[in-house]
């Protein structure tokens, strides 16, 4: 049942991304390059909406949250290794399966890459433990846990923050 | 709703809603990364099963179908599903932007995006996620280490991308 979950909860995000045109090489370099905010219009339209959703259910208690530990020694290597390699391969790893879909076949020797490169990182993992996974390891912190305050401002803050950028972006035809 | 495609606010917000569904139904919060490396395991295990198993990534992430790898493959068919029903299908080997600064040439194309593949899927799994697993649903829940992933990704996109299109050449 988990399996059939997966899947249709795929379906339709990768409807949805095919939609909003984010799954193309052209717009995630064109984000990138400062030519074109799709990708950002897209992503943070879907974190804003999440955001509220989430936390108002964690509220209710109808569901748990599943945070990733806050290692800066690794986040911070392994963000910018990303995107180093994002900016060159110009799909991520879920868009690139979205890529394949609407024909975009470049992406099959991305995701080939991508294989390796998960490959590569079992073979490095135990080196990675005992060095950047153990520099700067804050457990699993959020936002207003480690500002003191109630999680609302923060998520009220976003909002305008995400409002102010996208009326921006349109102002600049961005 | 007319035209081909929808607006990048709307298909955004609905994919937020559908993260907030998919964790209430399922419990399941949306991300990609760690399904290439249960796959890239599957693979080895056809050749060396045993080195497998003694690795410790491998037993943390076992090589397995699970709820995430049956998402990603979702993803490929619901993009092709939207393709198909708005005609917009178009078998494409080298982008637009790349053809007009590097070249019609595949073989270029498919190098660099496999070399690209490799730094990026390395990065992720240090990084503990990507777009998917710390930009949306680390971000949503307002994860620290999650929102500094993001700003990282976006970081390291940026010079990349850039240096790829410097002017000259």
């Amino acid at each position: 049942m988990s399996l059939f979950y997966g899947f249709i909860t795929g379906v339709v995000f990768g409807f949805l991304l095919q939609k909003g045109q984010v799954i193309r090489y052209d717009k995630q370099i064109a984000a990138l390059r400062f030519l074109d905010m799709t990708i950002v219009k897209f992503m943070l339209s879907a974190i804003l909406v999440a955001m509220v959703g989430l936390y108002l259910l964690e509220g209710m208690e109808l569901i748990k949250f599943s945070l990733k530990p806050t290692i800066l020694g690794s986040v911070i290597t392994g963000g910018l290794l990303f995107g180093l390699g994002w900016g060159i391969l110009g799909y991520c790893p879920g868009t690139s399966l979205g890529a394949i879909g609407e024909g975009r076949l470049d992406a099959l020797s991305g995701i080939l890459g991508m294989l390796v490169g998960a490959a590569l990182f079992a073979q490095i993992y135990p080196w990675m433990q005992k060095t950047l996974l153990l520099v700067g390891n804050y457990g699993k912190i959020t936002l207003p846990q480690v500002l003191g305050i109630n999680p609302w401002i923060v998520i009220v803050l976003f909002w305008l923050a995400g409002v102010l950028l996208f009326r921006w972006f349109e102002q600049k035809g961005w | 709703m007319k035209g081909k495609y929808w607006s990048p606010y709307l298909a955004g917000g609905l994919s937020g809603l559908a993260l907030v569904l998919s964790v209430w139904i399922s419990g399941k919060f949306f991300g990609a990364s760690t399904s290439f490396v249960r796959v890239a395991g599957l693979i080895e295990k056809v050749f060396a099963p045993e080195y497998v198993a003694s690795l410790s990534y491998f037993q943390a992430k076992v090589p397995k179908v699970e709820w995430q790898v049956m998402f990603v493959l979702g993803i490929m068919v619901g993009s092709f599903v939207a393709a198909l029903s708005s005609k917009t299908f178009q078998i494409v080997w080298v982008p637009p932007m790349w053809a007009e600064k590097f070249g019609p040439g595949r073989l270029k194309r498919a190098l660099w995006a496999f070399l690209g593949g490799i730094i990026a899927m390395f990065g992720a799994r240090l990084a503990g996620g990507c777009p998917s697993g710390h930009g949306l649903s680390g971000v949503a829940q307002l994860s620290v280490g999650s929102l500094i992933a993001l700003v990282c990704f976006f970081v390291g996109g940026i010079i990349s991308a850039n240096l790829f299109y410097r002017k000259r050449r």
